[in-house]
């Protein structure tokens, strides 16, 4: 089951494509991680999501539904940009908010005073905004943005602008909604938060979806297939060499403790190992070195821009 | 509660809380009510005291006032000048006029003297002169020999009766016992016409930067991710519309209870009185009947259908200069000054509405008159400024069908701009692309 899922979506202003024959399906309760450059149309797609603007065409559903004028209550949308009003009390702004996705005041007072105890911020009910620190303000942005309980979170760079505290505090939230079942949206260009947090991604440049699926697998994808083996004491002559090796292996790197090896096609990881003791190379440690996502990230926009 | 409910709520709620509305709000009947009483409570006071004054006539001209309830009270005295100078306290007196003897030849420009410790007030210098000016009058007409009430009767009084002509059913022009005065249609028509153009822009520029700041602020995107951009355009115009309405009902409601308040004090009277101003002689009976005519005229003016008109009008410049004046605060940026060429799109209109409202009420049955007052962006300015002249009731029901439904189309339009300029920044933004905005889907 899907939570959302897009099919051939387009968005143009004027002759420029912002969203360009865009389809992904995020799965039901993953945290996914929409990446791209700035300006690559993230921003765009997510404000078809949530109902801002309309697709030029293209389907899109949520939770099985097609795209109605109900879903907005079920979404929840902290924008990169964040902004309250400054002259508000904290109480009525958050009220007012949660009035605004369709909660009963019953329900607003009843979330606002779990979420002011969860946060330990009670006293700050009838302070307003521009009082609060930044980082007491992006507290106060998220508690809005999650307040009606949201099936799904659209979070667009939610750690720009927030202390390592803050940062590990909204973290947890986010582990702990999505534990509960919701649904998440991670849009950013912060590549070690995606690792951390993410499942599935999609990469979107210029308008297209160039590349998506889970974490894994899309690493398992671009891997180079090379190995890294630490040893203990001497290689055998030849092989610190890099053309040492026979058509299963070639040896990238060698010093005198470390070794990278490219498997070939057709190879084994084993047969490098099995070559390695057969040679008596005392190995301490194997690893397969898998490409971070933020290299996948630059090869493939940097393939697309091509 | 809707959505757009929701919104109207905060939009009011927000601005009728705040201290500087608060303040606003009741202050301005107490300055007002302040202005008109406070220059009749001075003026009361002063007058209340009657002066007594001892009459030293020098040449025996001096008459007595008939009535008695006269600000100053005339004594003849026959003591020496000095005397009266020297003791005159002590006699009961609160001053010494001394009237010098005057030439046989008749008198043109002559003074007098008034002897006290500190001044006259303005008012009892003024009674003071005219008596003695009435009693050099009868001297002079004595003097020349000529037939007082003959004299007298050469003074004429002419006043101008206005009758308008209005055609009867058959065509016919006949007259009507309409009461009408051009000078007060004229007074209604400006008052009228400014009311209008002054709250169309104070409360055009307040919706202005309400819009912008939420741009600015960026919580605009937070609550169109809940509402359509549409409904939160229409719930500001509409709350804004509200504070304006509980502001005007305010003062209108403070002002007329204080006015009766003050009114059990102090009597109405005295306030017209002291609105001539201090340097007047007061009104004449002339000016009286003058001013109870104005004050009949401005009764017998159709105001049952001249306020429900301007309110139509009103309501309907609201509509749509709230909305130009959103659309262009969506587009601006956090520099006001960058964006002056867009917000003339807003202002230009009314400004020229305003330019033309002197040539359409000097003659408000021109075609200037007729065309302009149709076109909608002016006509809430300069249909009010001609409906004490009463309009021809095609002209009426031709502008009002279109201001309704421009009202409707600039609500339209502005919140198509609307829409596209809230969530665009860091663009310079242009009349050409705010045009093309018109045009975007949504």
């Amino acid at each position: 089951m899907n939570i959302l899922r897009l099919d051939d979506v387009v968005k143009t202003y004027g002759n420029y494509a912002a969203v360009n024959h865009v389809s992904f399906d995020i799965p039901k309760g993953v945290i996914f991680g929409m990446l791209g450059p700035n300006g690559a149309g993230k921003t765009s797609l997510i404000r078809i999501i949530t109902s801002i603007t309309k697709a030029d065409s293209g389907k899109i559903w949520l939770d099985g539904e097609s795209l109605n004028n109900r879903h907005p209550e079920q979404i929840g949308y902290m924008p990169e940009e964040r902004g309250l009003y400054k002259k508000m009390k904290v109480g009525d702004q958050l009220t007012y908010l949660a009035r605004l996705k369709g909660l009963t005041p019953a329900d607003t007072r009843k979330e606002l005073k779990y979420w002011f105890e969860r946060f330990e911020i009670k006293d700050w009910w009838d302070k307003k905004v521009e009082e609060l620190s930044k980082g007491m303000q992006q507290k106060v942005q998220f508690i809005a943005t999650v307040l009606h309980k949201p099936k799904l979170l659209i979070l667009d760079e939610p750690f720009s602008g927030l202390d390592p505290i803050n940062t590990n505090l909204i973290k947890d939230e986010i582990r702990q909604l999505n534990q509960n079942g919701t649904s998440i949206i991670f849009s950013t260009h912060r590549m070690e938060s995606v690792e951390e947090m993410c499942e599935h991604i999609v990469l979107i440049n210029k308008g297209k979806n160039v590349l998506q699926g889970k974490v894994t697998e899309v690493k398992e994808q671009f891997k180079d297939n090379i190995f890294k083996i630490e040893f203990a004491g001497d290689l055998p002559a030849g092989l610190a060499t890099t053309d040492a090796g026979d058509d299963t292996f070639e040896i990238r790197n060698a010093t005198d403790h470390e070794l990278s090896v490219k498997i070939n096609e057709g190879g084994d990881s084993n047969d490098i190992l099995r070559y390695l003791i057969q040679k008596g190379v005392h190995i301490r440690s194997f690893n397969e070195i898998l490409p971070t996502i933020n290299e996948i990230f630059i090869k493939r926009v940097g393939e697309s821009n091509e | 509660m809707n959505k757009l409910g929701l919104i109207i709520q905060r939009e009011y709620l927000t601005r009728v809380k705040k201290k500087s509305f608060i303040l606003l709000t009741l202050l301005s009947p107490l300055i007002f009510v302040a202005l008109f009483t406070v220059p009749a409570l001075l003026a009361m006071y002063a007058g209340k005291e009657t002066k007594t004054v001892a009459v030293k006539d020098g040449s025996g001209v001096f008459v007595l006032p008939s009535e008695t309830d006269s600000k100053v009270k005339y004594q003849l005295s026959d003591k020496p000048l000095e005397d009266l100078k020297e003791n005159y306290k002590s006699m009961g007196y609160d001053g010494v006029l001394h009237i010098p003897a005057l030439p046989d030849s008749g008198v043109g420009k002559m003074e007098a003297f008034y002897y006290s410790e500190g001044q006259l007030s303005l008012g009892s210098k003024s009674s003071i002169e005219r008596r003695i000016e009435t009693s050099v009058e009868d001297y002079n007409i004595k003097r020349s020999g000529y037939d007082e009430t003959v004299l007298k009767s050469f003074r004429p009084d002419v006043s101008l009766k206005q009758k308008e002509l209005e055609k009867n059913a058959a065509g016919e022009l006949v007259e009507t016992d309409k009461q009408n005065s051009a000078g007060i249609a004229t007074a209604i028509g400006f008052v009228a016409g400014f009311i209008i153009y002054i709250v169309l822009l104070i409360y055009g520029t307040m919706i202005m930067r309400s819009v912008m700041e939420e741009k600015t602020n960026r919580i605009v995107e937070v609550i169109i991710s809940s509402v359509k951009p549409f409904q939160l355009m229409l719930g500001k115009i509409i709350g804004v519309s509200a504070v304006g309405l509980t502001q005007m009902l305010i003062w209108i409601g403070m002002t007329i209870a204080l006015m009766s308040v003050v009114g059990l004090f102090i009597p109405m009277e005295a306030v017209a009185e002291a609105q001539q101003g201090p340097m007047s002689n007061g009104p004449s009976p002339e000016e009286m009947s003058a001013m109870m005519g104005t004050f009949g005229v401005l009764k017998a003016q159709n105001w049952a259908y001249i306020l429900p008109l301007f309110l139509f009008y009103f309501i309907g410049g609201y509509f749509i200069y709230a909305s130009l004046f959103a659309a262009v605060g969506s587009a601006m940026g956090d520099d006001l000054g960058e964006s002056q060429p867009i917000t003339f799109v807003a202002m230009a209109p009314i400004i020229i509405a305003i330019i033309l409202i002197s040539p359409v009420i000097e003659n408000p049955t021109s075609p200037l008159a007729t065309w302009m007052s149709i076109i909608p962006l002016f006509s809430p300015v300069l249909m009010p400024a001609r409906l004490a002249f009463e309009p021809p009731v095609w002209e009426l029901l031709v502008s009002m069908t279109v201001l309704a439904a421009a009202a409707f189309f600039f609500v339209w339009l502005s919140g198509r701009i609307y829409r596209v300029g809230i969530l665009m920044y860091g663009k310079k933004v242009t009349l050409k692309e705010l045009g093309k905005w018109m045009f975007y889907k949504e």
